[in-house]
């Protein structure tokens, strides 16, 4: 018999335990399968986040970290700086990243720390029950925004990439979506560059996948991307930031 | 024997300094001490002051209401510590930066026109050095040989000064004993 | 041992931590510690360490938290009001069992209070301070060389318990200078022994299956069932360090005590000042020194409460929080009084003798 696909070894035994549709599992995989391809597993070690991804640390097969709420970044940098062999990723969702741990994340990046950072957004604080996020679009409706995102009152959505773009020390800044199988196909691509950087030392690499919540979108699998595509990806340019290594 | 101290001028005469190379020869010579200073906006430009206890038994308090004796480089100073010094204590004050002096009769006290003696020998920077020696003049409290072997290392690194400190130290030991 | 060295108390602590393996250092400035973080970012780089300046307090106590997860000697230090900030990453390492030392260079407050010497931030530092049920080892120094000692200390008590442990200083210990003694540096022999003492839990190279370890360094427990179990783990952990580590100093206490004087740190010395003064003169005068504040030495200062002691008298520089400590261990059975300082004013050893033989 020939194996021809099979679970990533960087993945542990336990079923995911997110909501149907629900694109994390996706990001996991290509995370999971970027690391066992790279052959980066035995110094592979991780921090998971706080909000719907918080368990991610059950999920990743290595020695995983479990942060407080937007401190990933923080503890990755204690984790690199105390061991320099080993290769450190965080992965964290728009809340955690955006609102309570934009400071880690500006001076993790403007430090050039070398760690790889998932950012999974999806516009929507999802664990707690679809609360407004950081990167909620303008007029979007969430359980805190009920009339929709009034940016005149409340802002407009961060961009992430856009911000840390703005920095000297990042070595890659990528944004990639999760809406199709040629989407992701190409996000696995990009996932493998980061961590092929990470693994060589280079300096911080950031990706982030524009993601979506079925569950608190009230929509289906499929409606949920479609509304991505026409209503993220607009604001979110799906493209890349910062690649030092093809500039040089 | 327990010997407390306090210095204090404007920040920059190096009060500080003079404490630390006090208790770091009461060390030396294997007494215990303590150098506690005054810290946060007063340490520039202000009245800069430092507490300095050396003695034969463990040190217990290292804040000084009642010192044993103050050095004052300044007039500020003198006003400000000058009264609460243990009758039959010691006042060494900075002729040159006090006018008024102190109003008191039950306590000794030596005053030198240390700026003057400092630019004299060659730089306003061993002021501090002219007061550590008549303090040692004065008091013994330390060897003025201990005080001459703490400033050595300065002998390679700076010579001028290195010279300089020892004439310093000399000049106020002379003045400490004279008087 | 080597020869004594003229230290301040904020370098002195550095230093020491250095010599007892600390090669991971995170913080952020604030006065009266800064001579602490400008020694280790002087020095750290010579000893092939780790020094970074982060962004704020409650990213260096994280970044702790992650260094250590990692099985290393890692430390912080702040005064007051960043320690509050800090406060977070404590309660995460504790619920993860995380080991780490945190120095407090203890300032006037609340708030931002001022920068001078205090000692409001006790019950903050002995009933844990974060969220959830959990305790942290409180050492207490009062001199510099004892400051400088405690590193070693907390070191070995945190790596023992696996437990954060914090050294409570304060803004007169970290200035002043006095002479210290250091222990000798770990050899790399011992470096390495310290390196691997935490591999069978913590975030470390793998290895292919069938030996690939999968280690969590978490504090989440979903399950109420198993959060259950887990904090009653950490309820015998603190039982045992409460039976294992408490110490104090008894100070000229004796069964013809006349008053008992109970004060930690700064505080204390200045009280030994007073005693000293008052035996000189023909009282008799005992003082306990708590030098852990938790595990609190309750029956140290129930034992020291002698038969002719009339009062015991507790000195602090807070508005009187030890004393609820301190009334706990004499439980009614002689009036205990109080007297305090705030605003980072000290009382001199004149206010003590006086407030002393008032009573006597």
């Amino acid at each position: 018999m020939q194996i021809i696909a099979t679970r990533p070894k960087t993945l542990t035994d336990l079923n995911f335990t997110y909501c149907p549709g629900c694109l994390h599992g996706v990001a996991h995989r290509l995370i999971a399968e970027a690391i066992d391809e790279l052959g980066m597993r035995n110094q592979m070690m991780g921090v998971a986040p706080v909000g719907c991804s918080v368990f991610a640390y059950k999920f990743f097969n290595i020695d995983m970290q479990e942060a407080a709420h937007g401190r990933a970044p923080a503890l990755a940098t204690g984790m690199k700086r105390a061991r320099p062999d080993m290769h450190v990723f965080t992965y964290q969702g728009d809340g955690d990243l955006a609102a309570i741990g934009t400071a880690e994340i500006v001076h993790a990046a403007n430090r050039g720390e070398h760690i790889t950072v998932f950012f999974v957004n999806n516009a929507i604080y999802g664990m707690t029950g679809g609360q407004m996020a950081p990167t909620t679009l303008p007029n979007m409706k969430t359980t805190t925004s009920p009339y929709g995102r009034d940016v005149d009152d409340i802002g407009y959505p961060i961009r992430v990439c856009e911000l840390l773009d703005s920095l000297v020390a990042p070595y890659f800044i990528e944004r990639v979506s999760l809406l199709s199988p040629a989407e992701i196909m190409k996000a696995k691509k990009t996932v493998l560059k980061a961590l092929q950087y990470n693994k060589e030392e280079r300096g911080f690499t950031f990706v982030e996948f524009v993601s979506t919540c079925p569950t608190n979108w009230g929509l289906d699998a499929l409606e949920s991307r479609n509304w991505a595509r026409e209503n993220m990806l607009p604001f979110f340019n799906v493209k890349n930031y910062r690649d030092k290594g093809k500039e040089a | 024997m327990k010997s407390e101290m306090i210095c204090a001028g404007f920040g920059g005469q190096g009060v500080l300094t003079i404490g630390k190379f006090m208790v770091k020869a009461g060390m030396v010579e294997g007494k215990n001490v303590s150098w506690l200073p005054s810290y946060g906006p007063e340490m520039r430009g202000g009245t800069a002051n430092v507490s300095t206890v050396i003695s034969d038994k463990p040190v217990g308090s290292p804040i000084i209401s009642y010192p044993d004796i103050v050095i004052a480089l300044n007039q500020p100073s003198i006003d400000k510590f000058g009264y609460n010094i243990k009758a039959g204590g010691l006042l060494i004050y900075n002729e040159d930066m006090c006018p008024n002096g102190i109003d008191r009769d039950d306590i000794d006290i030596v005053k030198a026109p240390m700026s003057s003696i400092a630019i004299e020998i060659g730089s306003a920077r061993v002021l501090n050095m002219v007061a550590i020696g008549i303090i040692i003049g004065r008091t013994g409290l330390v060897k003025i040989e201990t005080m001459l072997d703490s400033i050595a290392p300065l002998k390679k690194k700076a010579p001028e000064l290195y010279e300089m400190n020892v004439l310093a130290i000399e000049k106020g030991f002379e003045i400490g004993k004279k008087l | 041992m080597s020869e004594k060295v003229l230290m301040k108390g904020n370098e002195a602590v550095a230093e020491a931590a250095i010599r007892a393996g600390c090669r991971l250092y995170f913080a952020y400035p604030i006065t009266p510690q800064s001579e602490l973080i400008e020694y280790m970012a002087r020095m750290m780089p010579k000893v092939k360490g780790t020094f970074v300046q982060a962004e704020s307090e409650i990213a260096a106590i994280n970044m702790v938290y992650g260094a250590s997860g990692c099985g290393k000697r890692v430390m912080t230090s702040s005064s007051s009001p960043g320690i509050a900030l800090k406060q977070e990453g404590i309660s995460y390492m504790a619920g993860a069992n995380l080991p780490g030392v945190i120095v407090n260079v203890q300032r006037g407050g609340p708030g931002l209070g001022d920068i001078q010497p205090a000692q409001g931030d006790y019950f903050q530092a002995t009933r844990g301070g974060g969220n959830g049920d959990y305790y942290t080892p409180v050492l207490a120094p009062s001199t510099v060389q004892e400051f400088a000692d405690m590193a070693s200390l907390a070191f070995d008590l945190a790596d023992k318990y696996r437990n954060p442990v914090l050294i409570l200083a304060d803004g007169l210990l970290g200035q002043m200078m006095e002479p210290v003694e250091f222990q000798p540096y770990k050899t790399e022999e011992e470096l390495k022994v310290l390196d691997n003492q935490h591999l069978d839990w913590c975030c470390c190279p793998n290895e292919d299956e069938p030996n690939h370890h999968h280690h969590e360094i978490n504090s989440l427990e979903i399950d109420p069932v198993v959060l259950e179990q887990h904090v009653l783990k950490l309820g015998r952990k603190y039982e045992e360090i409460t039976r294992n580590e408490q110490r104090w100093e008894d100070y000229d206490v004796n069964a013809d005590n006349e008053i008992l004087v109970v004060a930690f740190g700064t505080a204390s010395r200045i009280c030994k000042s007073a005693v000293d003064d008052l035996n000189a003169a023909g009282h008799n005068i005992g003082l306990v020194r708590p030098i852990t504040l938790w595990p609190y030495p309750y029956d140290a200062v129930a034992k020291a409460v002698g038969p002719k002691v009339k009062k015991v008298i507790v000195f602090e520089l807070n508005l009187g929080q030890m004393v609820q400590d301190v009334k706990l261990a004499v439980n009614g059975k002689v009036p205990v009084e109080f007297m305090g300082k705030v605003g980072g004013i000290l009382f001199t050893p004149e206010e003590v003798l006086t407030k002393i033989r008032e009573n006597l």
